[in-house]
């Protein structure tokens, strides 16, 4: 069974992952917008930068976040000059490391979702009179609905399982930073498998039925829109 | 009424539009032109779609576009209704939420157009619940026509409307489109590439090819003109409008009076009175110096050679004038020499198949 600790591991991590996937949400909509829109040459620049978390290893990510946030680093100083708390081994860091490590997973969908929505709706609203955000909340939005959808699960379901990131900038401190994907790991080095299977089955059970949950979704939408 | 437009826009391909035009903001114009002549290019400028166009729009006395001045009334703001080639229509929601996006938006503004005359007018009642996806391409380009006229406008532009359908559901939509110029007494500007559409829809013909305008004027006059309003090879046609003034319900032909003379043509159920466009190809036009006393062809007209035009090396198109009206015939270089054709010469036309329009 789950003890107190893992409950609180459990909370700690949906809660960053909720929190991590609203952010991701506001900060991807716009980017996702302007690579889908953008024809200036530092578009390939900035779609290399936001899919570099694909690739390289969680460690590396997080090595250099923890140098910005440490009292010495960038984040870190500008963090104390505005009487801030410290980011490094803190639940504020914790989400940074998420947002820019799940970043890829959210706006990908986000912007081919943009791009299929195509010009010419968007044309047809212009000549019946919506401006710009008429345009975006009225035919952008509902017409790539799947593909927030997407970024938003994948978002959420990517922040459960980060570990690296983690592990390098928050550490492993219970109830502050010791999210569920850590704790398994501290219970596996101390061969207490009994919990970890408990753990891991439930991040399993959980993952599973949010992306069974898009699919689901995903098809009864396919009905509205070819 | 007037509309004016001024615009220049050049692309990375080498396509330059160059168009000065001075329109009467009445009636129907139809541009026509081959397909990358720039037509569709010079409707979404006047529309405000083409970010890259300069120059200048006036429609009576709004200044839609002046780039010298930095005016610049965007899309939205310029109240000119567009129908897209395909409709355009929006795919999350019904036939129903299409009108009602529409009417919303010019409701803001105050304005408001009769919805259940119109709907009635394009038969569209039934559609209401649809999704587009579930119309045909005719339904689809209906139903985005009177989206485009929900919007209050104060001007209609169709971008190739019927291009997408086929011959017979164009011809299902041409009644609907001449109710409805009828009804709404809205200035509508017209591209599209088929002579049929333009010369059944059309007042106004502005003639494009290569990014500029060859030539303008009333239809029947610019069909008619020489170069390069003749210039339409083995589509050169005279556009005639008549009225119905008698019916032969034994032979099943009306007679159609024109000013100066009459058609017999193939009834096709309209009633005496009714005004009508007759199409004659020059193709279908041959000459004759002496009336024939026995023909199969109902229509022999005295008229009188203005001039000839070579087309190839072949053939000759010749301009007959019917009293005021100018027909087209095309006959070759060889008979043109026989028959010794000159300006000013009398002679028979002899129609041998004629469309009303």
């Amino acid at each position: 069974m789950l003890t107190a600790a893992d409950w609180t591991a459990f909370g700690l991590t949906l809660r960053l992952a909720l929190v991590s996937t609203v952010i991701l949400l506001l900060l991807g909509t716009p980017l996702a917008w302007h690579l889908a829109n953008t024809r200036r040459p530092w578009r390939p620049v900035l779609e290399a930068l936001v899919s570099l978390p694909l690739v390289l290893p969680p460690t590396v990510l997080g090595f250099y976040l923890l140098i910005l946030m440490s009292p010495t680093g960038p984040l870190g100083r500008f963090m104390e000059m505005v009487g801030g708390q410290p980011l490094a081994f803190s639940f504020a860091g914790l989400v940074i490391g998420s947002v820019v490590y799940s970043m890829p997973f959210v706006v990908q969908p986000i912007r081919d979702a943009f791009m299929g929505v195509g010009r010419e709706p968007l044309e047809a609203a212009a000549t019946l009179g919506a401006g710009p955000w008429d345009r975006f909340w009225t035919v952008v939005l509902p017409l790539s609905r799947r593909g927030f959808l997407t970024a938003a699960t994948l978002g959420f379901a990517h922040t459960l399982g980060e570990f690296g990131v983690v592990l390098m900038i928050g550490g492993n401190i219970p109830g502050k930073t010791q999210v569920v994907s850590i704790a398994i790991y501290d219970h596996v080095e101390a061969l207490d498998y009994a919990r970890a299977h408990w753990l891991a089955g439930t991040l399993l059970a959980v993952s599973f039925g949010l992306l069974l949950m898009v699919h689901l979704v995903n098809r009864r939408w396919s009905g509205v829109r070819p | 009424m007037s509309l004016s437009i001024a615009l220049k826009l050049a692309r990375p391909g080498g396509f330059t539009l160059d168009v000065e035009l001075d329109l009467p903001a009445t009636g129907w114009t139809t541009i026509l032109g081959p397909s990358g002549c720039g037509k569709t290019t010079l409707l979404r400028g006047v529309a405000g779609l083409e970010p890259d166009a300069t120059g200048c729009v006036v429609l009576g006395d709004r200044n839609l576009q002046d780039d010298d001045q930095g005016t610049r009334i965007p899309c939205h703001q310029r109240r000119l209704g567009y129908v897209f080639q395909d409709g355009a229509l929006f795919p999350h929601l019904t036939v129903a939420g299409n009108f009602a996006y529409a009417r919303r938006r010019a409701a803001d503004q105050g304005l408001t157009v009769q919805q259940d005359e119109l709907l009635d007018l394009l038969d569209l009642g039934p559609l209401m619940d649809r999704h587009p996806q579930r119309l045909s391409g005719g339904e689809r380009q209906r139903v985005a026509l009177a989206r485009a006229l929900l919007a209050a406008p104060t001007m209609l532009l169709l971008d190739e409307p019927l291009a997408s359908l086929d011959r017979p559901s164009r011809r299902a939509i041409y009644p609907y489109l001449e109710r409805l110029h009828h009804w709404l007494k809205l200035p509508v500007l017209h591209v599209t590439h088929d002579l049929e559409e333009a010369a059944r829809l059309g007042d106004t013909l502005v003639l494009m090819d290569g990014g500029r305008v060859q030539a303008h004027g009333r239809l029947g006059e610019i069909l008619t003109q020489p170069p390069p309003g003749l210039a339409m090879g083995s589509e050169a046609c005279a556009v005639i409008e008549g009225t119905v003034t008698e019916s032969d319900d034994t032979d099943h032909l009306v007679t159609v009076s024109h000013g100066h003379g009459q058609f017999l043509v193939p009834d096709s159920g309209l009633p005496v009175g009714s005004p009508v466009r007759i199409r004659v190809m020059a193709r279908d036009v041959s000459l004759a110096m002496e009336a024939p006393r026995l023909s199969s062809i109902l229509n022999v007209l005295p008229a009188q050679v203005i001039d000839m035009h070579e087309e190839g090396a072949a053939r000759v198109l010749v301009r007959l004038a019917l009293g005021e009206t100018v027909l087209l015939a095309a006959v070759t270089r060889r008979s043109a020499l026989a028959l010794d054709l000159a300006p000013g010469r009398d002679i028979y036309a002899q129609i041998k198949s004629l469309a009303l329009l």
